[in-house]
């Protein structure tokens, strides 16, 4: 038996409050195409980035052909011909392909200090060359479609010798047939004995592609097997396969009577990020939505809230259409966003909780222009009250509060606004079980009262536990609706991976 | 924006005002008969210094929104010649006469407002070019910076408005009665007041912060961001105006080279005052205190017969010294 290229022995990575991966082992043979495959947050960009020399390990052990070795830095990692191409690519835009292939090691002119540009045209078009794939090397990569751009971190990567190279979604943008260009190169660098890891959240190119896949569940190892001893099925049953929680009851969602409807879209389209999207969802709902990173979902929610323009389609309130430019409008119509990044997009760092709280309704303690701070401070005192907001006053900075304080703040700011109409984006992401609690008994209280909820989360036990509906997205489309008691994990991993 | 929190904050809050303290007293003492703190001297500083705070409030505006406004000096100038032209040559465009011949009591205020007018429509231009055809803000006042400079040299040939009626100067020159400070001390305070409340206690204000701490959270949250911005620029105009018409009657010139660099003594008042640069943060308050420690630098320096140019050598490490100061106090972001 010949020694794996890649041993990764025992991974374990801690993030405050999170375990990100526990003891992961996982292993890549030469000349093999492994796929990786995961729900967000399993921990495949983890062990990426570990093996990309971005991140450290708590502990484990790293074996290249059967020698250990230490990853310190991304340097050492291409040092040791690891190379990793992100979705997002690390290319100057304003520089030619050669120029990028060689960034940083341009070949050496007589004179000290220049490039000498004819060996590095010459060397990058052999790399190309040998990649058979037909490019211009002279052509800036910002003219090159993204397939292209792709082809050029390849080149990148073999030009330094990589023996291991790991591609996180690489068929995410690509057409149906960029994408078997990309298989074709796939083969051949595994032919000239490259090893290749694959991350891709479309099952059906892993069956294409792959000869053997790992699965990852919330940062262990559910297990690895040849792709042509398992099926789609099995391998869904396995990043999914999580046991329910037992704090059930917390975090379910309690009846209520679901009357008429208060948000409806018909045919909302934003060119390349959703097309053609319906639905309706009624006061005293939970509409989840579901869906894996990139199938449009916070798209959709911007495009609601007028913080994106949208193509064409219809938004109705309350059985009027209406017309949202901004999300100024959406405010004044009663709809709330609580955004998925709450520092970037839910909170003002810098400010005040008192300032944050009042900041999207601020008119409700303006007299004729001139904030009135002490109805502003009871205000932000009552919600704080409310909603349990650790904070030692209303003065305190909200970066100086815990993740699961913070998005209470974000909520309170929402609240304060009596919005009829509530998107949560990701509500519960990297907050404690404690907050995440209290955020379900939130929105239970807020349908109680008649409130419609739209819910996008991507952790399923949430999904099921929470919504009265569920919609599945699929690359800017809803691929299916389920009703609370038809839904399952497997049934939304199905439709969310472009199944039936 | 809330009561600053940490200890370190403090102490460069009150680490400016220290120094100019500091300064005050070195110069007081080293100056030949202390004529630093003669009355004579301090009402001719001060009214240097007014002229200064004046821009620097409508800049501290512009530079919480982390926006930038290079135009000052330049539309200072602007209005000031015009004003002025239109002080000493009555109100009209050519020959045809927008209103009739005024008493001095009256043509002096009227001839504020048009400065201010015309400061304002400066700042609305570059606040359009930034908010609609996003321009960074650099670049767009940049520009702006040199229209409104050529516009002044077109307007007056290159020629200074002058002489002007006496009683113009007489403004300039003047105290306030009773409470013997100068009249363009007593100004400059008052702006300052306004643009103190108007910052820290108006739902505009809350505004302005909310955009410099943090654009697109500020819009998700339902705030206006260009409109703001525009308001934002075109105050920092209108400020620049009302200065151009100010200095002309302290000078009882209105000249179009008034003003040059004038953009970045105020932009030193602003960052000295604890304003940053990034947005979200700053006072007016702060910027008073940063426009009296450049003033007393460059008027202390003076009087110890510095030359001009260790003066400008001085002033740069001074600068330099209190934001390196901030940028500590901050904790490395």
């Amino acid at each position: 038996m010949n020694v794996p290229a890649l041993q990764m022995r025992g991974i374990t990575k801690t993030y405050p409050g999170v375990r990100a991966l526990d003891n992961v082992s996982f292993e890549v043979a030469k000349s093999e195409v492994h796929a990786l495959v995961g729900e967000n947050g399993a921990g495949k960009s983890t062990l990426m980035k570990i093996l990309a020399g971005a991140q450290s390990m708590d502990s484990g052990e790293i074996l290249l052909d059967g020698a250990p070795v230490h990853i310190t830095s991304p340097q050492k990692a291409m040092d040791l011909g690891i190379s990793i191409i992100y979705q997002e690519f690390n290319l100057v835009p304003y520089l030619n392909a050669a120029e990028n292939i060689f960034l940083g090691r341009e070949p050496r002119g007589t004179i000290p200090g220049f490039i000498n540009f004819p060996v590095m045209y010459a060397e990058a078009q052999k790399v190309i060359d040998q990649l058979g794939v037909r490019l211009n090397v002279r052509t800036p990569v910002n003219r090159l479609s993204i397939a292209q751009q792709q082809m050029v971190e390849v080149a990148k990567a073999t030009s330094r010798k990589a023996s291991i190279i790991a591609m996180d979604e690489p068929s995410a943008t690509l057409t149906e047939h960029e994408l078997e260009s990309l298989f074709e190169l796939i083969r051949s660098l595994r032919q000239k004995g490259v090893s290749i890891i694959y991350i891709s959240h479309r099952l059906e190119e892993i069956f294409q592609i792959a000869d053997r896949v790992t699965v990852l569940r919330d940062g262990h190892l559910v297990g690895t097997n040849p792709v042509a001893d398992t099926n789609r099925n099995e391998m869904i049953r396995m990043m999914v396969g999580r046991e329910l929680k037992e704090s059930a009851a917390a975090d379910q969602k309690q009846p209520v009577e679901i009357s008429a409807p208060a948000l409806t879209v018909k045919n909302l389209t934003r060119k390349g990020v959703i097309e053609d999207i319906s639905f309706t969802v009624h006061r005293g709902e939970v509409l989840g939505i579901a869906g894996l990173v990139g199938a449009g979902r916070t798209e959709l929610a911007r495009a609601i809230f007028g913080a994106d323009r949208i193509d064409s389609g219809e938004v109705w309130l309350n059985g009027h259409r209406v017309e949202i430019r901004s999300p100024r409008d959406a405010i004044r119509r009663g709809i709330g966003l609580v955004a998925e990044d709450r520092k970037a997009l839910g909170l003002i760092l810098g400010m005040v909780v008192r300032e944050n709280i009042s900041l999207a309704n601020l008119d409700a303690v303006t007299r004729v222009g001139f904030v009135n701070r002490r109805e502003e401070r009871r205000v932000a005192q009552r919600f704080i009250h409310d909603l349990a907001i650790k904070t030692p006053s209303v003065e305190q900075q909200v970066q100086n509060l815990s993740g699961g304080n913070q998005q209470k703040v974000v909520l309170a700011k929402w609240l304060f606004t009596q919005s009829k109409v509530l998107i949560f984006d990701e509500p519960t992401r990297g907050i404690d079980v404690g907050s995440k609690v209290e955020i379900y008994q939130l929105m239970n209280r807020l349908a109680a009262s008649g409130v419609a909820i739209i819910m996008i989360s991507s952790e399923l036990p949430e999904i099921l536990g929470m919504s009265d509906r569920i919609l599945v997205m699929h690359e800017g489309r809803v691929s299916g609706e389920l009703n609370r008691e038809e839904a399952t994990q497997e049934k939304i991993m199905s439709l969310a991976t472009g199944g039936e | 924006m809330g009561k600053p929190n940490s200890v370190l904050r403090n102490v460069s809050q009150y680490g400016i005002v220290i120094f100019l303290v500091l300064l005050c007293a070195y110069f007081t003492w080293k100056t030949p008969k202390h004529v630093f703190i003669t009355p004579e001297n301090i009402a001719n500083v001060s009214r240097q210094i007014a002229i200064n705070t004046i821009l620097a409030v409508g800049l501290t505006f512009v530079i919480i929104t982390a926006g930038i406004d290079l135009s000052v000096g330049s539309v200072l100038a602007l209005a000031g010649v015009i004003s002025m032209t239109f002080l000493r040559d009555g109100f009209s465009i050519g020959s045809l006469p927008l209103i009739p011949q005024l008493p001095m009591l009256l043509a002096i205020p009227l001839s504020a407002v048009v400065a201010g007018v015309i400061g304002s429509g400066c700042g609305a231009f570059s606040g359009l070019v930034v908010t609609r055809f996003r321009v960074a803000p650099f670049v767009a006042t940049l520009a702006v910076m040199t229209i409104a400079r050529g516009l002044a040299y077109v307007y007056t040939d290159g020629r200074p408005v002058s002489p002007l009626p006496p009683e113009v100067g007489d403004l300039g020159a003047s105290d306030v009665p009773f409470l013997h400070i100068p009249s363009l001390v007593l100004i400059a305070l008052l702006i300052v007041a306004v643009g103190y409340v108007i910052l820290s206690r108006t739902n505009f204000g809350r505004h302005v912060y909310a955009i410099g701490g943090n654009e697109e959270a500020a819009r998700l949250s339902g705030v206006s961001v260009n409109r703001v911005k525009l308001q934002v620029y075109t105050l920092c105009g209108m400020l620049s105006g009302l200065s151009g018409m100010l200095l002309a009657t302290r000078l009882a010139s209105g000249d179009p080279k008034s003003g040059i660099m004038f953009e970045l003594s105020a932009i030193a008042a602003v960052v000295l005052g604890g304003t940053s640069l990034m947005g979200g943060r700053g006072t007016v308050l702060g910027t008073l205190i940063g426009a009296l420690v450049i003033g007393v630098l460059d008027n202390g320096l003076s009087l110890l017969d510095v030359s001009a140019f260790y003066q400008m050598v001085a002033k740069g490490f001074v600068i330099l010294a209190a934001v390196i100061l901030d940028q500590l106090t901050r904790g490395g972001k």
